[in-house]
Order: C-alpha cells, then structure tokens, then sequence
C-alpha cells in the first residue's frame, strides 16, 4: 500500500522540536523523524508512545535469574549432592552472586536483542535513508499526508517558518 | 565568550562547532594515513606481545614451575595482574554506565575509548587465570556444563565459580553497550565513506541504521536499561573478585572491608588509565576541543575522592587489625608495613595516599605533563597494592618454619609485558579503525552551556529561508 508523504528537512535541533510541535497541534500526524542523534525530548514533541521494552528486560531478567537459580539447586541438591564444608545442600545465600551475574546478562544480552528485532536491525541490513545527511546533521519530519484536505503548500509555509531547508512531497512504499 | 551565552555553565565541547563538523573531525581521523608515531607505537606494541606470547606458550609447555611460586606463597603474580587489569577496565563502566545514571554530560567525550579500554583490560586479565589453569585448553572444566562424569558439576559455593560468571558477564555486557553505541556512529561513516571496502564493512556492521526517531526512542530505552544493569555488575564484579580474598581465613584477607576497598581502588586505577590514554589521544589526534581542561579537571577530582578512599581503606585495615585482638591478623599488617615487603608497601602509599593528594590544587590539575604523570604513578601504585595484599598475606603464614619469600621470574615479568602489549595493540587499532569519540552523543551536549534564546533569535533574524542558521559564536 503507497502511502503519500511530506517530507522537510531541518538543520538545528531546536526547529525540529519546535517544528514536530507546530505539526502535531495543526492535527497532522506523523509518520517518522529522522535524526543524527537523540534529542531530548523529541519523542514527546513528535508523540511517540514510549517504548515497552522495559517489560521485555524485566521478564528477561526474572527468567535468567530463577532458571541460574533453579540450575544451581537441582545441581547441588538433586543431581549430584557433594558434602562442601559441611555447608547445606542448598546453600541459598552462596547462589546470590551467580543469580545476580545472569539476570544481569539474559536482560541486557535479550533486550539488545529484542531492540533489534522490533526495530528490523540486522547484520547486512541496507539502510533505507529518506534524505542524505540524516545520520550526519540532517533532521528529516515526514508527515502523513492523510486526505483531501490535507494542503500541502500550508504544510510547506508552516514548515518553513522552523527553518526548513528543504521540503518535498512523496509517494512512499 | 560570546554574547548571549550562559553562564551558568561552561560549554563542554569548545569551538562553537555544529554536528557536521564533528563528524568531520572524527572521521577525519580515520581518513587520514597513519602518522609514523602510530606505526612506531603499535610496530613496538605488537613486539612487545610477541614476547609475552612467546613466554606464555614457553610456560604451558614446560608446566607451572617456570614461575617463582612456592608451597607457602601459592598464589602471587597471576591474581596480581589479574586484579590489577580487571581494576583498570571498572573505569570504562563507570564512565558509561554510572556518570550517565547521574546524567554527567561530560562524559559523552570519553565514553567510547573507556568502554574500549574497559573491553581490552577484561581480555587482558583473563589471559591470568587461563595460564593458571596450567593447562588452558581444559578451561571449559569451570563451567556447569552437563557431561560424561556422572554428570559432576561445578562447586557453585566457591567465590572462584562466582568469578568465572561475573568476568564472563561483565565481558559480554561491556561489549554489547560498546557496540550498541557504536551502531549510529558506524552509520555515520558508512554514508560518509566513498564506495569501497569501508562503506561495505560499516553497511554490514551498522546493522542497517538510518537514524529513524522510533528506532532512537526504543534504542535511548534499551541504553538506559543497559547503563541501570551495568551499574551494579561492575560493583558486583569486583566485590566477587574481593571474596576470592576475603571467604578465605587467611590474616589480610580474611575482612568485610574487602568489596568497597577494591571497588574503590578499581575505580581509582581505571580512571587514571583512562586519562593517561585520553591525554595522549587528544594530543596526538587533535582532539583538544572535544577533549577539554573541564573533562581532566573533573576525571581528576574523582580520581582524588577515590585515591582517598583508598587511602582511608588502608588506615581502617590498620585499625581493624589493632583492634581486633588477634595476634595474626597484628602481625600480617606489621609485617606488611616493616617486614621484607615493606618497600612494596611505602611504594604503594606513596603512589596511592600521597600523590593523588597533590589533586586538591587547581594548578596541579590544570598542568597536563603533572596529571599524565601522576596518572602513571597511581597505576604503578595499584598494581603494588594487589601485590602486597597478596603475597605478605602469604609469605609468613601461621608456621614459621614454613616462611618464604617470592620473586618474579623473567618468564612472569615477560607475561605481564605481553598483556601491557596486547592492550595497546587493540587500542591503536581502536583509535585507527573506529571513532575515539561517541559523535552521536557529542552532537547531542553541543548546546550544553550555549544559550538556545540567543542562537534561535540569530537564526530568525538571518537572510531568506534555506540558509544555514548562523551560531552566536560564529558572528562574535
């Protein structure tokens, strides 16, 4: 399904802020913004919901954590009891530090991953760049051209007022 | 400084510059020809790990007594370096993933090269332990894996099992946030890279990045979430290192002081190497705007607070020792300050005590030769605090007739030569192949400290649309 697009570019973080603000209250909607770097608080100006990611860390961690905790007591308790020290088969507080280091590593390792997944990154991947410069300096607002009275040159004029450098419209795959 | 400008604070990247021109100035690193320095640097880097890797094989293949060990000394030189370069690399992590908890801007400028460092010290230490091993090639014996012996599994109650997770994790997650953080800047030179084999590589390594803002939001998330779980790894790395001492019941080690004694030392040590690189790097590559006297000033105070706990730690071990009633425990820290390894011990206060004190005075962190060598002493300084804690701990246990001394033999010397080549050959050939500075995030703090009213009225007030917006500093 093609989608029509507007797309204008920015210079300075501050227009692009300001700019993705402007858009959002003249009720239009927008599909992406491009940007060398992160710029705080830009996702509340364009309204992108925040991500939940953090779920997926948390459930991550929780499964390292209790699957590190249940490997260590079937090992020491179940599988294969060894008299260490006179120390109880299930020695809980000496399981804490290696339940510790794999919730840390299944929640970082799995998060990065999931990042890459929900995101489509992949080794090899091509990137698919709206406007050369966007990874150097550039700030790309691509707005969703909705219906019939969405106008094109007021979207333009609002644009330019933030400094646009560049605008155009699009037919996007 | 310009009008108009804050000042409320200082800027922390000088120069007035606007994102183009940092990546200008980072990738122009890697588009120009290795200087002769670098070949000298990383031709005599690689002999030096020539040799050490010539040592290493020559010890695996004669067996373990190539080394000075003895029956009463038999843990010394190995755990030493061992410690010593886990301690250097916590710096890269508290870098990363602290100072960006406390949202400390400053350290956008320095992330990427610590983090790098932090990667090559873990790799650097655990070459020790495999040597230990005596035979390396059976390492994977340390891991619960299930196998033909019944199946026998590791003692999980052993600090020794505790640390092959913790070293393992703190590895795999140090890399992963590098790399993560390397995605959108090996974006930035794959579409700055003329077609050819470069563009091929950063396309297949930038993982397809093309800075989409829905990407940044979740990519922002997963950083911070990184940061928050590699906060308390890295203290929880070196607190496990510290029980490899402490569980045991030998006098010196044998105390609850251990973790935050050797979390601070790491701390302390680390950021003196990373400064020690970053002052060479900023010279030798141009990098004296990114890299500014507010970023040594400040790496410099943290240095001081921790070479203070360190010195604090000493002093309570003293008293803990006096105090505690124990006629062994009173003797390892008599015999540590007075006995044959007294001259490790006053070379390790004098580094460690005396002279990061010497960071209470502006003008001595404001004196980059001083600070370069000072950071050079504090790293000779912690490396004798693992050597004291260790061997004097050992060499005159609870039998007198048991009693030895330990020396280094050439063949450990030489290992620990090697890891110190191995070090600088991977971060040469960091400095050479990837960006020293995180430009994403650099771009991010460039209005850090300049005034946003000031440059908004100059840009409104400039010429027709479609011109560049003129940045206060640029008109004074």
């Amino acid at each position: 399904m093609s989608q029509r697009v507007f797309l204008s570019i920015f210079e300075c973080e501050d227009d692009i802020m300001d700019a993705a603000r402007a858009v959002r209250e003249e009720g239009l909607s927008i599909v992406d913004i491009y940007a060398p770097y992160a710029v705080h608080g830009l996702e509340k100006a364009a309204g992108f919901a925040p991500s939940r990611l953090p779920w997926a860390t948390f459930f991550l961690g929780l499964s390292g954590a209790t699957f590190m905790l249940w490997l260590m007591f079937w090992t020491s308790a179940v599988s294969w009891p060894l008299n260490v020290g006179g120390k109880p088969w299930n020695s809980l507080p000496a399981f804490l530090p290696i339940t510790f280091e794999l919730m840390v590593l299944v929640a970082g390792v799995g998060s990065v991953i999931t990042l890459f997944i929900v995101s489509g990154l992949r080794p090899g991947k091509e990137a698919i760049m709206p406007y050369p410069g966007v990874t150097d300096d550039k700030f790309a607002l691509i707005i969703e051209e909705t219906d019939a009275t969405f106008d094109p040159e007021a979207v333009r004029l609002l644009c330019e007022k933030y400094n646009a450098i560049h605008t155009e419209e699009r037919e996007e795959k | 400084m310009a009008e108009g400008s804050s000042n409320l604070r200082t800027p922390l990247i000088l120069g007035d510059k606007k994102p183009k021109q940092v990546s200008d100035d980072i990738c122009g690193i890697l588009d120009r020809k290795p200087t002769r320095m670098w070949y000298i640097a990383f031709l005599a880097s690689l002999l030096v790990l020539g040799i050490g890797t010539a040592a290493t094989v020559y010890q695996v293949m004669t067996g373990i007594g190539t080394w000075g060990l003895n029956k009463t000394v038999g843990w010394a030189f190995d755990i030493t370096n061992f410690v010593f370069w886990i301690g250097i690399g916590h710096a890269g992590t508290l870098i990363s993933a602290i100072l960006f908890l406390f949202r400390q801007k400053w350290r956008t400028s320095v992330n990427r090269a610590a983090e790098a460092m932090t990667i090559i010290a873990v790799m650097c230490a655990a070459i020790f332990p495999l040597i230990h091993m005596g035979r390396p090639w059976l390492a994977f014996w340390a891991l619960p894996y299930p196998n033909m012996r019944g199946p026998l599994w590791v003692n999980f109650r052993s600090p020794l099992v505790w640390d092959i997770f913790a070293i393992s994790t703190y590895f795999i997650i140090s890399a992963v946030f590098w790399y993560v953080g390397l995605i959108p800047d090996l974006a930035t030179i794959r579409d700055r890279a003329k077609p050819g084999m470069r563009k091929k590589i950063m396309a297949f390594f930038s993982f397809g990045w093309n800075g989409s803002y829905r990407t940044w939001v979740r990519y922002e998330v997963v950083y911070l979430l990184l940061a928050a779980l590699a906060t308390p790894l890295v203290v929880s790395v070196h607190t496990i290192v510290s029980m490899d001492f402490a569980t045991s019941v030998i006098p010196g080690w044998h105390t609850t002081i251990f973790p935050p004694y050797f979390v601070a030392g790491a701390v302390f040590s680390g950021f003196a190497m990373v400064l020690m690189l970053m002052l060479i790097a900023r010279k030798v590559m141009a990098l004296e705007d990114y890299f500014t006297m507010t970023h040594v000033d400040a790496m410099c105070k943290i240095i001081l607070v921790t070479g203070s706990v360190v010195g604090l730690a000493y002093l309570t071990e003293f008293v803990t020792a006096a105090y505690s009633g124990s006629v062994y425990e009173q003797f390892v820290f008599m015999n540590r300050a007075f006995g044959p390894y007294a001259w490790a011990y006053w070379i390790m206060v004098s580094c460690n005590v005396i002279s990061p004190q010497m960071m209470w005075f502006k003008k001595v962190r404001s004196n980059l030769y001083f600070v370069f060598i000072l950071t050079i002493i504090v790293n000779i300084g912690m490396w004798f605090e693992r050597f004291v804690i260790i061997v004097s701990s050992l060499h005159r246990d609870y039998l007198p007739s048991s009693w030895a001394d330990y020396t280094p033999t050439i063949i450990e010397l030489l290992t620990l030569a090697g890891t110190f080549g191995l070090f600088f050959t991977l971060f040469l050939l960091f400095c050479r192949f990837l960006p020293v500075i995180a430009m994403g995030e650099v771009k991010g703090v460039l209005s850090y400290g300049r005034s946003k009213k000031a440059r908004v009225f100059v840009a409104q007030a400039n010429e027709p649309m479609g011109v560049t917006p003129v940045l206060e500093g640029e008109k004074a």
